[in-house]
This record gives C-alpha cells, structure tokens and sequence, in this order.
C-alpha cells in the first residue's frame, strides 16, 4: 500500500492547498481510493488548514462521495419514473439476482456496488445506468446478465462499450454508446458555426454595446426561471469587484431533460463562445463550467475542445488578437446533487463546500463565486448569445413568441413514438409538440420536469413560453396506462431525496408529502387529505429557502388541480373508527410472527 | 435621520439603520417576529424560516433580509401564523422532543414558540427518527433526538468562540449535527464555557450536572410568551 | 337514569398520573359531579360502557392491541373524545422504543434482560396477553381526538377549564400559564 499521507498531499498540492478547490480534492481522493476515508478526511484537513467536519460534510453531501469503501464498480441505476416505465424494474430484480445483493449492497468480494441513482439525463435511451463513468443504455433483464458477466470477467466497464453512438459520442475520447436523438434542428442552438465567428464579431464592438445588443435580443435564461440575460451581465458588469467570473450551469438535474448533454456532445463550441464573450462583457477573466457528475464520460471532450479553443487563440491571453482580454475556462465536476443547479447552491459546490444555497440578497451578479460578482447561465443560453452575437439581435428577436423570443430545445420523454431533442421557436403549443413527437393516447405531460407542472388534454393548446407553460426543458409524455399518483410519489421522493435540508419546509415537509402520498397509494387515504395536501404544499412553497423546495410541491398541486378525480378516485371515508392511516393488521404482523400467534381481538 | 430606513410592518412606521435586517430593525421597534434560528449574537442563517414575513407581498426571511426605504412588510397575520404554526409543527415532528423529561423544558425556545401560537398537538405525523446521543464530553451533552438543525451551535463555535467543534454532516432528512472529530464530542476542543453551549435554543447541547436547577414555575417561559421581552420594551417605548 | 351528560375515562400505555390529575381538581370534584355522571372509568371501576357518553377523557398512547380495543370503543361511545397528557398526544416515555426494532424491545424484556429467567426462551404468547404493537401510537394516529390536553401530566387547572368548557359548548381557550407540556 502506498503511503496514503503522501497520495494525499500531493494531490492537494496539485491544487496549491486550495480549500475551495476541495470538491476537486475529494474527487480525486476518491478516485484513487475508491472513498474519503476518515482517515483521508483528517490529511485533508490538515493539508488545507481546515477543520476536519468541514470535509467530512463536503464528503458527506453529494451522493457520488462516499465516506466508506464502495465496490470497484458501481452501477448506478436511473429511478426516474420514464426509467420505470420502460422496465427498469426487472432490470434492477435481474442486477441484484446475478450480483447477489440488494440495490444499496455492495457485492461481498467488495468488486461490484448496486445503487439508485436520479435521472442521469438519459430519458430517451431508457432504461439507462451510470456504471462508474460509463453510460449504459436501453438496458434489458439480458444486457443486465451480460453487464454483470463483463465485469464479473474484466471488472472493466469500458469493455461494456460495444457500438459507440453517433456524433461525437463515437469521438476517441468519448466512446460511448449514448445517441444524440436530436429529432428536429432550429436555427439558433442546433446549427453550425465556425469556432471564434461570432466572438470576433462581440470583440469589435465595446463590452457595453455586446451587452446591449443580449439585451436588444430580450434573451431570457433557458435553465427554466427566465431572467433577462442582458440584465443579469449589466448588474454583474456594474458591480464592484476586481475580479468577476462567469459560470456556466450544466447541472441538468431536472429529471426528464437532457437537451444539455447533446449541447456539451455536439456544440460545446457555441457554449465556450458565448462562455467567452460573456467573460468579455462583463469583465471576467475566468469561467467555470460547472459539469454534473453524471456527464463525467463529456470531461475529457470538453477538456480537449477547450485546448483546442487555446490553442487558436480563442481562449487564453489577447483573444482573438484582441489586446488585454484575457479569459479562461475550467471545468468544476459536480457528484451527484440535483440542489447544485440552484444557482447559489452551485456556487457553493464551486467553492469546495456542500452545495447549500446562500441567502439572497446579496446576489450572484454583487456576490457569487467567492464573494466576487459572478453571472451564472445556462448551457443553452450560452449557446443563445453566441447565435446572437453572429447573426444579431434583431433576427433572433424576430423569432419566437412575443414575450419569449428565441427557440427552446424540448427534451421529449416517455410515452412517444420519438423521444429526443426538438429545437422549436418559442411558442408552439403543446398539441403540436405532442403531433410531431408522435404521442398518442396522452394522458398527461409532466412539462418543466417534476418542478414544473402535471397538465392533461384540457391544456394541450397552451403555449410553451415562458408566459405560459414555462419549461427548462423537461417534456415527460404519460399515456393512459400510467398511474400519475405512482408519478407523483416517485417525483416527490426524488425532491426529498435530493433537498439540502437547509431550511425546514423543504426538508421536512417534502418527507411529510412524500408520507401522505404513499399512504394514498396504499389505499389509506381519506377525503381529507386533499385539505393536508394543499395546505402542507402552500407552506412548503411559500416558506423554503431556494427553487427547490419552492416548486417541489408543484407535482402535488398540479395533481390536486388538474387531475382531481384521478387522486379523489383513491379517497374514502373510513369506515369504522379507525383513520384510514391505521392499519390494525399491519401494527401486529411482527408481533405475531415474533411470538408465533395470531391475534385473537384482531383476528386477520 | 435622512441616515435611517423608513418602512412599515404590518402598517407601523419602523425605521432602520442601513445594513440592520427587517427583524433587527423589528426588534428595536419592539415588534417580536418569531424566530428560532436567528440569534443577535450570530450572524443571520435563514434555515428554520419561522420568520417568515411578506415583504411587497413576497415570503422572505427576517432575520436575513435587509431593511429597505419604503418596503411593506406584513408579519402578524393570520396567514403567516399559520405559515408558522406548521413550521413548527413540522419541527416537533421530526425530530424526537420528549419535554416531560427534557431539562430544556421551561427555557426551550421550540417549546416557547408551540406555546405562543397555543399548539395542542401537531397535525402531522410523528417521524420518531432514530438519532445518536452523544455523552462522551465529561461536561457537555450531545442529545441529537432534540436537534432542531438551526445552526446557531455552528455558528456560535466559529464567531464567538474561535472554533470548528459544529458542522452539519449528510443531507435533506439525514442532514445531522456532526463534531469536529472523527469519534465524538469528547475528541474535540469543545470546553463548557463555550458560547456553543449557551445558544442551543432546545435541549440538544446541554451543560452535564445543571439540569432542573431552576424550578417549575421560575424557568423563562412559564409565565409570559416569547418575545414578550421585545413587546414590553416597545410599549414601554410607545407609552 | 340521570339526564346530566356523562364522562368516561381509561388510562392506555400511560403511568394513571394523569388520572392524578384528574383527581387534583380538589374540592372542584363535588362540583364536577353535580355537572356529569360517570360512566366506564378506573374512578368509578366500571368495566363497560353502560350507555352515549358526551366526553371521553383518554390517558396514554397505544402500545398494545388492548389499547386500540379501548380506545376504539372510546370513540365508538363518546361524542368528544380528548387525549390527555403526554403520552396519548405523542406516545410519551413508552414511544421512546419506536426507534429500536421490536424484537431488540422484546429479546431485552423477555430473553436477555439481567433480571430475566427464561430459559426456554419463549416469548409470552398466551391468548389472555394482549400483542404489543410494532410501535406506539399517539391516540390521534387511531382514531380521530377532538381535543388534547398538554401536560405530563396535565395540570388539575387545564383538566378543568377544557372540561367545563366543553360542557357549556364554549371554545377550549386555555391561559397561557396552563398550556404546558410537561
């Protein structure tokens, strides 16, 4: 065994003791170790000059750190309810039959570790596992036979790579059978553009006219909330500070979207440009791509396009022949924390620490990434500006709805003949997203992800704008046969999982909506729980700390007000004295069966 | 006083220093808005949400939110007291809060808070976690059933004492109170007379040997609510 | 038959010191039996229900399935039914076992305790023995409590004034000095 305190040192000094570089740290410390182990956390520790807790609760917060051994291999599967649809089921009874081990064990030899994991951004490729980086895709209970023989043979999951998807999927540094599925290209995201074209033309204007030239185009953020783009670079730009950053979020956390991962595939160039000529005109000299854990097999893609970027002069000092702009970017992994694409969260994840959102004000634009003025953007947004920037304001205003100019990349779910990625102008409705995607028998569309809102046929002719169904993205199709109070629990564990635990509406609250609504499905529900569960989720939203827990309730709401006779279905008034809560046979089973008698006052 | 804030809660003319947060400059008016988390001594952490108030009709803490010329802000309604009731509704049931042989009882600040908003019973569901008691320090105990996860301990060990004994470990509902070391209390450089142990507003970090030196009848919140103190002094100053 | 309204009482998982209480009203009891009648209650000792009770007075959460029998009953006789005291609002010291598993509470009780001689090991499994409950349960967590009083035990004052209340149909509003909960 090598000295593990050596290991350690020298892997923070790669990053010159740096505690808000920690996240990196602990990677890497994973990495080699397979875990954090305690007595990794206190050389850490004393290596940064920091308390020993403070790693541990770094360690402790994302679900891809551990602080105990885990198997060589892990596969983590995806839960998300498209997974399950698409009989992720078996494929997880098939994995714990041949691995031997329930999801949550590791195998005894210590080789192979089975977990849950949230949706890995691959909703379209469903069923789908992360297996340590390596993505697996339209998984069976057969593939999971011959996954677990692979590695049982190699212990290498790599190996498991036997037709590589297309694009650069296929790229020698990606190699993954991933598919890109991008059913409908638009002109503003999904099209060409010769690297260094549209920044060239930002650089011959002064920062403040590209700045309002994004204004003049009315771009709105793409990561769901819909602020002005424009504005948030002027605030950052105006605000005091010598040294400011521009951060882009490709945390895409919200299950059932994964329009960012073929962005970074196929068009990480547009988003490193618009990266750059933010940098420009805010006055930022460094940029951050803040990559989700999950799209770890992207890094050394992007890392390369970044080199390559260097090397032609688009990154680096004097871009561009432009004298005194200097700008660079790196790339911050995430590990496994849908709160990370909180943009405050994220920021604190950057600085090493659990990803915690902060208290606003101040705000990122006055104080973001260690305390400097930072402007956080979405991957697609990125992508926008660059567009913007080439072919000007005034087109890309010119497409799009009144108050949504631009186009919107859907990321097409479930139940449909063609799930993928569709680049549309902003304001098509639902219907006609539904038509082209070939849905048929719709039940209901989760638009906005699990965040966002349930609705059914009766809003089929609504808008996706941000003036009316609002979406990041996320577009889950659910037919007929799906049960959507089934769906609402596997959202709601997903958030009650993934809440920080912050603030208490969210932290408990989400447990207690989670609760009551498993109590439905077990047929224990009573009328009055659609008064607990409309109170409860007025408090959860009014009351939590960031957008987590302030639209987590949505999926309930959403439930309650446009699908009431699929919950109220599922409702009775109890009919003894009982609550419908209270089960008298379950109370007792374990009593029973320990003293080996039935009841006789409760007899079953 | 063109140097002061001018705004209202709940229509009352208020007026605050700049950088003073809605509750601070409350406290001086002698409005008590509820709070657990929020401490004077401490800088403002925004986690239990109890303060909550409507600032131009938006939720937004008090204890975190500055003072601005002009806002409105709303406090004492009955909306927002409900918001509140179910907070700590919401406290009570997740963690594991026996007051009857609490020594805490009488001077904890959740129990005070249930008894101001006359909470008989929470409507939700008992979550009975299953938490560690830490009493490795010869002095001090770490009773995690009772943690309310405010932070003011956390806080307290770094901003007035000069230490890390505090840090939140895990998250969402596994989110726990951890030490500063890789075993227990006891292993760290936690002394009796830290200021970590005064904040606690509930029984979780106890001095060891003091429990029920006050009797029934003398503790802080047997007689008059919470924040009657902030109320009395702003009558006084009223009248 | 008397035509006042009648009150029953039965102490659950409890420790009767709420019943203490009860009793602790004094001399306010001659006054409370000029109010009401007693009907199945450990004061009066009667086992059964003799007719509709207009309060029911429940002590002590449910630990057992004798609890929930009683408590069902409780509901099933009286119009307002109030959980008095610690233990029948959150389960009191007896919920302390909720966090261990069952068997861990019974193997300690029954088979390794240091005072237990059991060398067969058995656990106690006669028909007359209630089964104890995979956890206890606060009394609102079985059936529907109208009202709860707050206290362990709740103080005589608190019994009092909720009662009498109650009997004249006006609004439980307890001072701030009695509302405690211990």
């Amino acid at each position: 065994m090598t000295d593990i305190g050596h290991a350690v040192r020298q892997i923070c000094a790669v990053y010159h003791n740096d505690a808000s570089r920690l996240m990196d740290i602990i990677e890497a410390v994973q990495s080699r170790y397979g875990c954090v182990s305690s007595e990794a956390m206190n050389l850490i520790a004393q290596a940064l000059g920091i308390p020993r807790v403070e790693v541990h609760s770094t360690v402790s917060f994302y679900s891809f750190l551990s602080n105990r051994p885990k198997g060589r291999v892990i596969i983590r599967l995806c839960s998300d309810p498209i997974d399950e649809m698409f009989g992720m089921l078996p494929v997880a009874n098939t994995f714990e039959e041949t691995l031997g081990v329930h999801v949550g064990e590791t195998t005894a030899d210590g080789a192979i570790t089975l977990e849950w994991t949230p949706c890995i951004g691959m909703s379209d490729q469903a069923p789908a596992a992360l297996i340590n980086d390596v993505v697996v895709t339209y998984l069976s209970t057969d593939k999971a036979r011959e996954i677990v023989a692979e590695l049982r043979r190699s212990g290498d999951p790599r190996k498991l790579v036997h037709r590589l998807g297309d694009g650069h999927n296929a790229h020698p540094l990606v190699r993954a059978m991933v598919h890109n599925n991008i059913r409908r290209k638009g002109p503003v995201v999904l099209a060409d553009l010769p690297p260094g074209a549209a920044l060239r033309k930002a650089l011959a204007m002064s920062p403040i006219e590209v700045i309002r030239d994004i204004k003049t185009s009315r771009l709105r953020g793409r990561g769901g909330a819909g602020f002005p783009t424009g504005m948030k670079w002027e605030f950052t730009r105006q605000a005091e500070g010598a040294r400011k950053f521009v951060i882009c979020n490709a945390d895409e956390g919200e299950p059932g979207t994964f329009k960012d991962r073929v962005i970074l595939t196929e068009y990480a160039d547009l988003m490193f440009e618009g990266m750059t000529i933010a940098g420009y005109a805010i006055g930022a000299k460094e940029g951050i791509l803040y990559l989700r854990g999950e799209y770890a097999y992207l890094r050394p893609l992007l890392e390369h396009i970044l080199q390559v970027r260097r090397d032609a002069g688009l990154l680096g000092r004097d871009i561009c022949g432009k004298r005194g702009f200097e700008f660079d970017i790196r790339i911050q992994l995430g590990a496994g924390a849908y709160v990370c694409g909180e943009e405050t969260s994220l920021l604190s994840s950057c600085e090493g620490r659990r990803g915690d959102p902060k208290n606003r004000p101040p705000f990122p634009a006055q104080k973001g990434y260690l305390g400097c003025p930072t402007s956080v953007n979405n991957v697609e947004t990125f992508c926008c500006v660059a567009r913007i920037l080439d072919r000007g304001p005034g087109w890309f205003a010119e497409i799009g709805s009144k108050g949504s100019p631009g186009t919107k990349l859907f990321s097409v779910s479930g139940d449909c003949a063609a799930p993928g990625v569709y680049e549309y102008p902003f304001g098509i409705t639902l219907a006609e997203l539904l038509r082209d995607v070939g849905a048929e028998d719709v039940q209901a569309v989760q638009v906005g992800g699990p965040s966002g809102q349930l609705v059914g046929p009766d809003s089929f002719g609504r808008r996706l704008e941000y003036d009316d169904l609002a979406t990041g993205g996320s577009i889950m199709i659910f037919n007929s046969s799906r049960d959507l109070v089934h769906i609402v629990r596997k959202f709601l564990e997903f958030f009650a999982d993934e809440s920080c635990g912050y603030c208490t509406p969210c932290r408990v609250g989400n447990v207690l909506l989670l609760r009551k609504i498993e109590e439905i499905l077990h047929d224990r529900g009573s009328p009055d729980d659609l008064h607990y569960l409309e109170e409860l989720s007025a408090t959860v939203k009014f009351a939590s700390r960031c957008g987590l827990g302030q639209t987590s309730p949505n999926t309930v709401l959403s439930l309650l007000r446009n699908f009431p006779e699929v919950l109220k279905r599922r409702l009775k008034p109890p009919a003894g004295e009982f609550l419908a809560t209270f089960d008298i046979r379950a109370a007792l089973a374990d009593t029973e069966r320990l003293v080996g008698r039935s009841s006789v006052m409760y007899a079953p | 006083m063109s140097e002061t804030i001018g705004f209202t809660i709940d229509g009352r003319p208020v007026r605050a220093r700049p950088g003073q947060t809605i509750l601070e400059a409350a406290d001086a008016a002698g409005i008590y808005i509820p709070r657990l988390c929020a401490h004077r001594e401490l800088h403002p952490f925004g986690a239990c949400r109890v303060c909550t108030v409507k600032v131009n009709g938006r939720p937004q803490a008090a204890c975190t939110m500055p003072a601005a010329e002009g806002m409105v802000v709303e406090s004492n309604t009955p909306e927002l007291t409900e918001h509140r009731r179910r907070l700590i509704e919401m406290l009570f049931v997740e963690g594991n809060h026996y007051c009857m042989f609490c020594e805490k009882s009488g001077n904890c600040e959740l129990q005070a808070l249930a008894y101001r908003f006359g909470i008989t019973a929470p409507r939700y569901p008992y979550l009975f976690p299953n938490r560690d008691v830490d009493a490795s320090h010869p002095d001090v105990l770490l009773d995690r059933n009772r943690c309310v996860l405010c932070a003011r301990c956390v806080r307290a060990s770094q901003q007035l004492d000069g230490k890390n004994v505090f840090q939140f470990v895990g998250r969402g509902a596994n989110k726990t109170l951890w030490v500063n070391a890789e075993r227990e209390l006891a292993d760290t450089n936690l002394d009796v007379r830290d200021r970590a142990v005064d904040v606690c507003p509930v029984g979780c970090i106890l001095r060891k040997r003091q429990g029920y030196t006050i009797p029934i009848g003398r503790r802080r919140y047997d007689h008059e609510p919470i924040g009657s103190d902030i109320e009395r002094a702003g009558a006084a100053r009223g009248a | 038959m008397s035509s006042k309204p009648r009150i029953a009482t039965c102490s659950l998982a409890g420790c009767f010191g709420c019943h203490m209480s009860i009793l602790d009203i004094d001399e306010r009891i001659l006054q409370l039996i000029e109010l009401v009648d007693f009907d199945k209650s450990p004061i009066d000792d009667l086992k059964h229900f003799t007719g509709r009770c207009a309060i029911g007075l429940v002590e002590g959460g449910c630990c057992n399935e004798e609890n929930v029998h009683v408590l069902q009953e409780f509901r099933r006789h009286c119009d307002i039914l109030v959980s008095v005291g610690e233990c029948a609002i959150c389960g009191g010291i007896p919920a302390m076992r909720n966090n261990i598993p069952l068997k861990e509470c019974m193997d300690e009780a029954y088979r390794n305790g240091p005072t237990v001689y059991n060398p067969s090991g058995v656990l106690p499994n006669d028909t007359a023995l209630p089964l104890v409950l995979d956890r206890v349960y606060p009394c609102h967590e079985v059936v529907k409590i109208d009202y709860h009083i707050q206290g362990c035990p709740p103080p005589a004052d608190a019994i009092w004034q909720t009662l009498v209340a109650l009997l004249n149909n006006r609004p439980v509003e307890l001072p701030y000095e009695v509302l405690k909960y211990d």
